[in-house]
């Protein structure tokens, strides 16, 4: 399998913010909406882009599928910023820098997928490539409930087996997608390996279970990213320093548990600690 | 074989390259990642009395082949910075804290509730942000008489030796940085972002950065810093920090050249990736053997003396 290259550095013209628009809008749950967006951002699965807006500023966003033609973004609305984005059309014209960050590194021949939430994008993403590299992979997608669930009613991607996992059984699997992700290890042992990308104590079971199974994985760290870049350090984590926008978001479940703090807390924008509760 | 090992106000560097405050060094393990990325020494991001989030994303762009920033002084506070920076031993060169102040008694509060309780070699404070209301250049604090009040205040309670970090924008610095020594400051950085300059999203007309503004670093901001640099070394005896626009072992060189004892770097991170200060010292080294040259100190000034011949022609 070949290896992922991408930007450690960047030429300043790589930073300029550049120009489209919106080309279709399709809403996928509850307050969610994939954004299609004119152009390629010649991106790789867990690569990430910031979206300007007028006034409202960048955010980083998950890149759910780049064809060359088109990139679409899944966007939940939680702010100022994604309000702003809500109220667009179709035409729209805004931003963008990027792609950034280290992709997923693509590897193994028969994989399992862990999404929670709008991890699910990026893993989507992953999984197609994956067809296309003739690598076959099983999709386990988990959500609250239905309501919230992404992209249940999207066609099957051929060489992807999905699983659909609510917390109250309302579509699919009833239970956690850790759980179902240990019965498919238990009872497939030609998966080789697990990529996850969602809630970070989901993920902290995730890189748990791959080492239950002696199973090789990669996790998608995500902390407040500021520039994108690596020159701000808002994504820093501790106790190495590693950047989550230059030597992350993707990285191996070795480096992961390598990171004090993954699963534990996170900073703010001041940089102040936040501990992750527990649900 | 070329030593590029320098002594800075006590300090043993063992390259001249000093991570610029601002850029990365927001925590510790930031800060150790520098060094182990081949930084002499490191500055944090300068701390304030409260937490700041700092101004809207974007904060950083790129501009006239350099970047904008108007990162607006987000820091976590002085309280929270008390946990984050202790222990510094292990970053494994000298650090160099930082704050900032909006009046010359906060600097003094900063310095004996913050500073004199860490372990930094030594502290350095700007007076010459250009884009954050309250602060630096918006608050006047650039000039002659506000430079020698601050340091006067910081020298009476602050442990370590005090470096100051001087504006771009200065017409002639060398008053400011005479005012810095007379008021007792042991070094001057020269010098912070330029501007501040602004740029523009080329559909809308709308401008990039979240602020609106912000300070010019990398390339177009180093022929400003040299100058500046050269200046100084003409008014004061005391160190000077080289910064601006230091992306080769080239520029590096030149920065020593106008008087510099070391070479702050921050921007070049960007087109050179962290390892920028590591390939800095690898191009110092060849360009200084290629002059028959075993050590900084041979180099260090040596604008000056040409510009005597000059002088006397």
């Amino acid at each position: 399998m070949k290896s992922s290259s991408y930007k450690t550095s960047f030429d300043y013209e790589d930073l300029t913010v550049r120009s489209t628009a919106i080309t279709r809008i399709v809403e996928e749950a509850r307050g969610i909406r994939s954004f299609g967006f004119r152009g390629s951002l010649d991106a790789q699965p867990g690569q990430f882009v910031m979206l300007w807006l007028p006034e409202a500023g960048a955010r980083p966003f998950s890149i759910y599928k780049d064809d060359g033609e088109e990139f679409v973004l899944t966007i939940a609305r939680v702010g100022p910023f994604t309000e702003q984005l809500f109220d667009c059309r179709v035409g729209d014209r805004l931003g963008y820098f990027g792609p950034f960050g280290k992709p997923f590194d693509l590897r193994g021949t028969h994989l399992a997928l862990v999404g929670g939430g709008y991890g699910s994008a990026p893993l989507s993403f992953l999984a197609r490539n994956a067809t296309a590299q003739g690598v076959t992979s099983e999709l386990v997608i988990g959500a609250r409930n239905k309501s919230l669930l992404l992209y249940s009613d999207e066609p099957a991607i051929a060489g992807v087996m999905k699983h659909y996992c609510t917390d109250d059984g309302s579509y699919g699997y009833r239970g956690l997608v850790t759980e179902r992700l240990h019965e498919l290890l238990r009872d497939d042992p030609s998966i080789d390996m697990v990529y996850t990308a969602g809630p970070e104590l989901m993920m902290k079971e995730v890189v748990a279970v791959c080492d239950e199974f002696g199973i090789d994985g990669q996790v998608s760290l995500e902390r407040y990213m500021k520039c994108g870049f690596g020159i701000c350090g808002s994504c820093c984590v501790d106790p190495n320093g590693l950047r989550m926008c230059v030597e992350g978001p993707c990285i191996d479940n070795e480096v992961a548990k390598g990171i004090s703090e993954f699963g534990v807390y996170h900073r703010d924008a001041a940089g102040i600690r936040h501990p992750f509760v527990t649900a | 074989m070329v030593d590029l090992s320098v002594d800075l106000l006590g300090m043993r560097l063992e390259n001249p390259t000093v991570l610029a405050s601002g850029i990365l060094g927001v925590t510790k393990g930031s800060l150790k990642f520098c060094a182990r990325h081949g930084a002499g020494a490191v500055v944090i991001k300068s701390i304030t009395r409260e937490p700041r989030k700092g101004h809207p994303p974007p904060i950083v762009c790129a501009s006239g082949g350099g970047l904008l920033n108007a990162v607006g002084y987000s820091n976590p506070g002085y309280r929270h910075a008390m946990a984050e920076y202790e222990d510094l031993a292990d970053v494994g060169v000298p650090v160099i804290g930082s704050f900032v102040a909006e009046t010359a008694e906060e600097y003094a509060f900063l310095a004996e509730h913050f500073a004199n309780h860490l372990e930094f070699d030594a502290v350095e404070i700007p007076l010459s942000c250009p884009h954050t209301p309250g602060y630096g250049e918006l608050a006047g604090h650039s000039g002659t008489d506000i430079t020698y009040e601050i340091v006067s205040a910081l020298k009476a309670s602050l442990r370590a030796p005090l470096i100051v970090k001087l504006s771009a924008n200065l017409q002639d610095i060398g008053p400011v940085a005479k005012a810095a020594e007379d008021a007792g400051a042991d070094a001057i950085t020269a010098v912070n972002t330029l501007g501040p300059g602004t740029c523009f999203e080329a559909a809308t007309g709308r401008r990039v950065l979240g602020f609106g503004f912000g300070g010019i670093s990398g390339p177009p901001l180093k022929p400003v810093a040299l100058k500046a640099v050269y200046d100084t070394f003409q008014a004061v005896t005391i160190p000077i920090i080289g910064t601006g626009g230091v992306s080769t072992g080239q520029d590096a060189v030149e920065m020593i050249m106008a008087g510099a004892t070391a070479v702050g770097v921050g921007t070049a991170v960007v087109p050179r990736g962290v390892e920028v200060f590591r390939k800095i010292c690898e191009e110092m080294k060849d360009l200084l053997a290629a002059r028959g040259c075993s050590s900084l100190a041979e180099i260090r000034g040596k604008a000056h003396e040409k510009q005597l011949v000059q002088d006397l022609v």
